[in-house]
């Protein structure tokens, strides 16, 4: 024993227990989110059960009937629970807690209940449970009872959950057609007429509002305006339509509500539903959960819009950051002449890299938004003051801001890029007669595109996940419009957008109702983190095989 | 630019065409753009420092001021001055003399815009004067029969063809009719002191026959501060006491809470007396506050009516406060400030900061700042004695009148007095504190707020929070680097690399969420088990390590070297589960069912959920890859030939890393650290997630910290521009800069050192 402790063996078998600690948590998180994320959409068995309310007062326990998903458990101990006045007759150390989903916060208050498993009984899992998706209050679970329209009923019993699909589908159809109004033509009408205003304080800003000017302006709002009265009825037909619907269900108190077919969004029995059909159902919810608008102070439905802003910001982004860089690291590689300050400059292009995030949001909000943006407004969009047009965080000043704390890292994979190519290849263009420009446009720069690829995935991978120093320049937990649209001139630079990872901050913690976001803030997790590492393996991939290549021309 | 490739300095020059004059200008156009473009791009790079640095230099400007105008006193014929005041805009200034005329005038030109007589009972006139929340512009005057006037400034601004006009007025609070104080009526107020707000009003007033009087009025209606033209009486309860034994009264003041009255006598002393149950009125305490042989000169509350500023005969200026204390409140010196002040003649408090101005009787003045403890000006400005002084609201402007009946009238710019080495890093004693701390406490609702802007808690905050995940990340990072570097099995280290290389580029908003939402809670529900892995799985290791050992060689021979590790990850999953599994025996063993109960009960721990364990842990877990990269670089490249000759002279392969390996790769390992030391440092959103972002300065593993990174992106967004909060935040973003530029270039030059070594070898 003692000799095995000298040999440094034990030494060796500690040194490779930190390897599989790191990767089993490198695994580990991945996993956990993964798996977190992905199940949120897969249909749960709803469970009904009858529950013996336990209570410190002591007063005769009372069984209530519950009916809901159980999404969590936990073992507490007895002791804890004496404590809080619960007296469980076991002989156990411990009991199991659940954390059952109730949803209806409509009508309890809150979805989420813990209930001690020793009080749950009759657990069973009837068929003819629903599910309904709600545009507000969350899920409801329960029973269904009749389908009616205008106070009528048209279908109860067996009946009423085909007659529901159905008009679910009807109501579907309005639902979009009354977004397409809401969102589309009547947006687009009240921005020409916020142009229109604007063009007018222009006009008195510049003094030049003659009658004439004035008039044009007004003719053009009139129109405007009786589109406008055209939409708004066409509007109010479909609203009514829209809100004819209803049905009648029964809560897991036995309470039957009335809920407006225009508040569902989709209704399913889980405990009905074959593996095909959950299937399916899971499909269906990862889409709208990747196409659809968020629900409900983002709890709930989809992320589309932070999706689309991260994307548009990070492509802006490449944009702005892969020329400079790349020009940067081939003035550092082919023009400037190598010495100390060349030396210098690495090193500091180097450790740039390593500054933290924040301070750059910082910087990006005092240089970019408040010092250009404000000068911008002055010059250029004077008749929107004192309101700020660029003056305040938007997609372009997080761009630029990222695109400052990824230059380095361009620079830096290009100019490994620049470094790896063979002398010999350089040497032999400017033999044969060709310039240094040409050399370089030729020969080298095509060789170290690879190079270039790489530096521009790390990059926008960089990019993708920073959150800090967008909080200063121009993320928001609610959008009320995309950064690129129909109204022109379509790419709207100034506009503040959502973010994946700004997402996951906002929903998981300043959310009033966390329990339910969190799901949701795991699979915008898993989807986060899957571009990053998508991203970063093909960085690798290009880069290994740029060396391969090199190998071929070096031998 | 290279001559090599110049065509028109080849031997083809001759042949010069056009197209090689165009290739000549293209080339020629192409090295002018990349170095145009590459040197701006480096360029813009130091730029952040540079605007970084731009926005924070004003913080460590001094005041500075100019004279703008000088004039005789405006209608000086009208009686001595009692005080003066500047109102908002800087154009109109009011001086109240003793035969009671308030005068406005143009504060530039001194030209007399209006002279309101303040109404006074017949046969009456002014023989004590007193101001109260100069804000709000308060003036209360004693009278010779015992009465008391209540007026107020104020000023309206019109917008008229030729521009806009200031005008002024005077407005009577509570009416017109004198409030009685002493109701003998045939003794004079001599001195007078007032505080008021919506609901009651206090007046204590010491008469020419030595008593000290106190009248409170409680309002029926709430009062309204401002003169919207509705000229009805207001009605009141008054309640009148005398305060028996107190004499020798110098000056009076009620602070803002009306419960406390100070009472300043003439041999130097003050009183502190309890007025807050007019049944049971007690002096707390009489002690001196000037050196023996000196006089209290001026007496007056800081901004806040919190602190007292007393200056003296022989020119000393000091700040005072009541402190709670065991025996009770006590009068506390708080600090003394800097002057070279003969006689203090007047000591004017700017309305929106801490700052006050002070002149003498040598002509000087002086500006200060209490809480930063900063002297931001002195200078004489006349030659005879000072007599009045009067700060606008915006504290831009002032207005002093000289024994000569002078009147001057300055600009300053004096934008950040708050500031100075001492606020950022020393303890700082703040208005309603037991004793100097550090503390950050920037936002504020009103201008009374006494602005708290300590770095020391957030620094130490950042540097808990690195520690912690150095703690966490250095054993795993090294020692994992070390293995995969030297005795992993080449195969596996080309999977295991990348993969943990891969956790690098993982958002640290998705660490600080799961630290957040998923490790804190699990963590408080099974802390046993969390410090029980710390025994168990190095144990269980060693357990597995011996009885592989020990096993028949034909099973070992089947898992070849270099694999141990892939081997031990069964071993830690089942360890890790069971240290978790026995959390709760544990507990209920050794803690009474309740580790967090235990922890307070028996060492006094407070624990919050989340804590600077979770953030060691998460931000461990993003520094890891960085550590981990690094180090195992600079393991692995270790010239093979060292190796080889201290394993060839007998030594066994752990002797050889001992004292080879790790020796020749200490530099780079060291430039690991501290790079990752950099990250730890300047990561914003894990601490943001992870922590309760409370400024406390303790360095319990169980508490969570705020940290310089965290606290700029809180707090950013809400910074006021150009404001001394919002110019301290972009302190701390240069702070974290410079730190971190500085840990990353140590380790980048340790680093090429090494390089060039290794080549050498």
């Amino acid at each position: 024993m003692k000799k095995w402790f000298k040999s440094g063996d034990p030494w060796i078998w500690l040194n490779a227990a930190a390897v599989s600690a790191s990767l089993i948590i490198v695994i580990g998180l991945l996993l956990l989110i993964a798996v977190q994320g992905l199940s949120h959409f897969w249909p749960k068995a709803v469970m009904q059960a009858q529950y013996i309310q336990a209570n410190a007062t002591g007063a005769k326990p009372a069984s209530i009937r519950i009916i809901g998903e159980i999404h969590n458990d936990e073992e507490v101990s007895i002791e804890q629970l004496k404590d809080v006045g619960i007296n469980l007759e076991t002989d156990k150390d411990t009991a199991t807690r659940l954390l059952v989903k109730t949803g209806n916060r409509d009508i309890s208050g809150a979805d989420f209940k813990w209930m001690l498993q020793p009080y749950l009984t009759e657990e069973e899992y009837p068929e003819d449970i629903i599910v309904l998706e709600r545009r507000e209050w969350g899920n409801f679970y329960g029973y269904l009872k009749t389908v009616t329209d205008n106070e009528k009923v048209i279908a109860s019993g067996a009946d009423a959950w085909p007659e529901l699909g159905k008009r679910l589908q009807r109501t579907e159809d309005l639902y979009r057609q009354i977004r397409d109004i809401e969102k589309g033509d009547i947006g687009s009408i009240n921005y020409k007429m916020e142009k229109l205003r604007l063009a007018k304080r222009r006009l008195e800003l510049d003094k030049e509002d003659t009658p004439e000017n004035l008039a044009k302006l007004i003719s053009r709002r009139n129109i405007l305006e009786k589109e406008y009265a055209v939409l708004e009825k066409d509007l109010s037909i479909l609203y009514s339509q829209f809100n004819q619907g209803s049905i009648t269900a029964e809560t897991m108190s036995g309470k039957v509500i009335k809920i407006s077919l225009a508040k569902i969004v989709r209704a399913y029995q889980p405990n009905a539903l074959n593996l095909f059909e959950k299937i399916v159902l899971y499909i269906q919810k990862v889409g709208e959960f990747i196409f659809d608008d968020p629900r409900e102070a983002n709890t709930e439905g989809g992320i589309f819009p932070a999706i689309f802003g991260t994307v548009m910001m990070v492509l802006l982004m490449s944009v702005l950051v892969t020329p400079f860089g790349v020009i940067a690291a081939v003035y550092l590689r082919e023009y400037a002449k190598q010495g100390a300050v060349t030396r210098i400059i690495r090193i500091a292009v180097n450790n740039l890299a390593g500054v933290p995030s924040i301070v750059y949001g910082v910087f990006g909000l005092g240089f970019f938004i408040y010092f250009l943006g404000g000068n911008i407004d002055q010059l250029f969009y004077a008749e929107a003051l004192p309101s700020p047009t660029f003056g305040t965080p938007g997609i372009l000043w997080s761009s630029l801001t990222l695109a400052i704390l990824t230059v380095p890292v361009v620079i830096v994979a290009t100019e490994e890029g620049l470094s790896r190519i063979p002398r010999a290849i350089r040497e032999g263009s400017l033999a044969l007669g060709a310039t240094k420009a040409e050399t370089l446009w030729r020969t080298v720069l095509p060789m170290a595109t690879p190079a270039m690829m790489t530096g521009m995935i790390l990059a926008i991978a960089r990019a993708a996940g920073e959150v800090a120093p967008l909080m200063l320049v121009g993320v928001v937990k609610l959008a009320p419009s995309l950064p690129l649209d129909i109204n022109a001139p379509f790419f709207h630079l100034e506009r503040k957008f959502m973010h994946l990872g700004f997402h996951i901050y906002d929903v998981g913690f300043q959310s009033p109702n966390v329990e339910a976001a969190r799901p949701l803030v795991y699979a915008t997790a898993f989807l986060l983190i899957g571009v990053i590492i998508l991203l970063n393996l093909s960085a690798i991939y290009i880069r290994n095989r740029l060396r391969e290549q090199y190998r071929a021309v070096e031998s | 630019m290279e001559k090599t490739s110049d065509p028109t300095s080849t031997p083809a020059r001759t042949l010069t065409t056009r197209m090689d004059r165009s290739r000549a200008i293209k080339n020629r156009i192409t090295s002018i753009s990349m170095a145009v473009g590459g040197i701006s791009v480096i360029l813009s790079i130091v730029l952040i420092f540079f605007y970084l640095a731009y926005v924070v230099y004003p913080l460590f400007l001094s005041a500075e001021m100019e004279k703008t105008t000088s004039y005789p006193l405006p209608a000086a014929t009208q009686g001595k001055t009692l005080h003066l005041a500047i109102e908002e805009q800087n154009r109109i200034a009011v001086r109240f003399t003793e035969q009671a005329k308030a005068i406005f005038f143009n504060v530039t030109t001194g030209d007399v815009v209006e002279n309101i007589d303040i109404t006074l009972p017949k046969k009456t006139n002014i023989s004590s004067f007193t101001t109260s929340r100069l804000a709000k512009g308060f003036v209360a005057f004693g009278l010779s029969n015992g009465q008391a006037v209540f007026a107020q400034h104020t000023y309206k601004t019109r917008y008229l063809a030729e521009g806009k006009k200031i005008i002024p007025s005077l407005f009577y609070p509570l009416g017109k009719n004198p409030i009685e104080i002493d109701r003998t009526g045939k003794h004079a107020l001599t001195h007078i002191g007032l505080m008021h707000d919506e609901e009651k009003a206090t007046l204590v007033a010491y008469t020419d026959d030595n008593r000290l009087l106190l009248n409170q009025l409680v309002f029926d209606d709430e009062l309204s501060d401002e003169d919207n033209g509705d000229t009805e009486e207001i009605s009141f309860d008054s309640t009148q006491i005398e305060i028996p034994n107190i004499q020798h009264v110098s000056k009076l003041l009620i602070d803002t809470s009306q419960s406390l009255l100070y009472v300043a006598h003439n041999n130097g002393e003050v009183s502190l007396i309890d007025i807050s149950d007019l049944n049971d009125i007690q002096v707390l305490e009489r002690k001196h506050v000037v050196a023996d042989g000196t006089e209290i000169t001026k007496f007056t509350f800081l901004t806040g009516e919190i602190s007292l500023l007393i200056g003296d005969s022989k020119g000393k200026l000091s700040q005072w406060f009541p402190v709670q204390k065991e025996t009770g409140l006590t009068l506390s010196h708080i600090r003394d400030f800097d002057s070279k002040h003969s006689a203090i003649t007047d000591i004017v408090t700017e309305q929106r900061r801490k700052g006050f101005a002070a002149i003498d009787d040598k002509g000087q003045l002086a500006f200060y700042h209490s809480t930063a403890h900063r002297t931001l000006l002195h200078e004489v400005i006349s030659e005879s004695r000072l007599n009045f002084l009067a700060v606008s609201p915006r504290a831009d402007t002032f207005i002093t009148e000289d024994e000569k009946q002078q009147v001057q009238f300055w600009h300053i710019n004096n934008e950040h007095p708050e500031m100075s080495w001492s606020v950022l890093w020393d303890q700082v004693w703040y208005e309603s504190y037991p004793e100097p701390s550090y503390t950050w406490q920037s936002s504020s609702a009103s201008n009374d707020f006494e602005p708290k802007f300590s770095l020391m808690p957030l620094a130490f905050g950042t540097l808990k929070a690195a520690f912690y995940a150095m703690l966490f990340a250095m054993p795993l990072a090294i020692m994992g680097a070390i293995y995969t570097a030297y005795f992993m099995a080449p195969k596996m280290r080309t999977y295991v690399k990348p993969t943990i290389e891969i956790m690098e580029a993982l958002p640290t908003v998705i660490l600080g969420f799961l630290a957040g939402l998923w490790l804190a809670p699990l963590i408080e529900s099974h802390l046993p088990g969390v410090f029980s892995m710390l025994i168990i799985l190095p144990a269980g290791v060693l357990i597995f390590a011996f009885g592989w050992k020990n096993l028949p060689k034909e099973i070992r021979q089947r898992i070849p070297d270099g694999w141990q590790a892939a081997l031990l990850i069964p071993v830690l999953l089942f360890t890790g589960w069971l240290s978790m599994a026995l959390s709760l025996p544990i507990e209920q063993l050794f803690f009474n069912g309740d580790m967090k109960m235990w922890l307070g009960e028996n060492l006094g721990l407070h624990y919050d959920q989340r804590n600077s364990l979770v953030v060691g842990i998460a931000m461990g877990v993003a520094v890891i890859p960085t550590i981990f990269s690094i180090t195992e670089d600079a393991i692995f490249s270790v010239p093979k030939n060292l190796t080889f000759g201290s394993l060839a002279l007998g030594a066994t392969p752990w002797q050889t890393l001992i004292y080879v390996v790790i020796l020749t790769a200490s530099p780079g390992i060291f430039s690991a650290v501290m790079i990752g030391m950099g990250r730890a440092v300047g990561e914003t959103m894990i601490v943001l997630m992870a922590t309760g972002n409370t400024p406390v300065m303790d360095f319990s593993i169980f508490q969570g910290m705020r940290t310089l990174a965290a606290n700029v992106a809180v707090e950013m967004p809400e910074a006021e521009v150009a404001s001394t909060h919002y110019r301290i935040l972009f302190l701390a973003a240069l702070v974290l800069f410079i730190f971190t530029f500085m840990f990353n270039t140590v380790a980048e030059i340790v680093r090429q050192r090494l390089r060039k070594k290794y080549s050498s070898l």
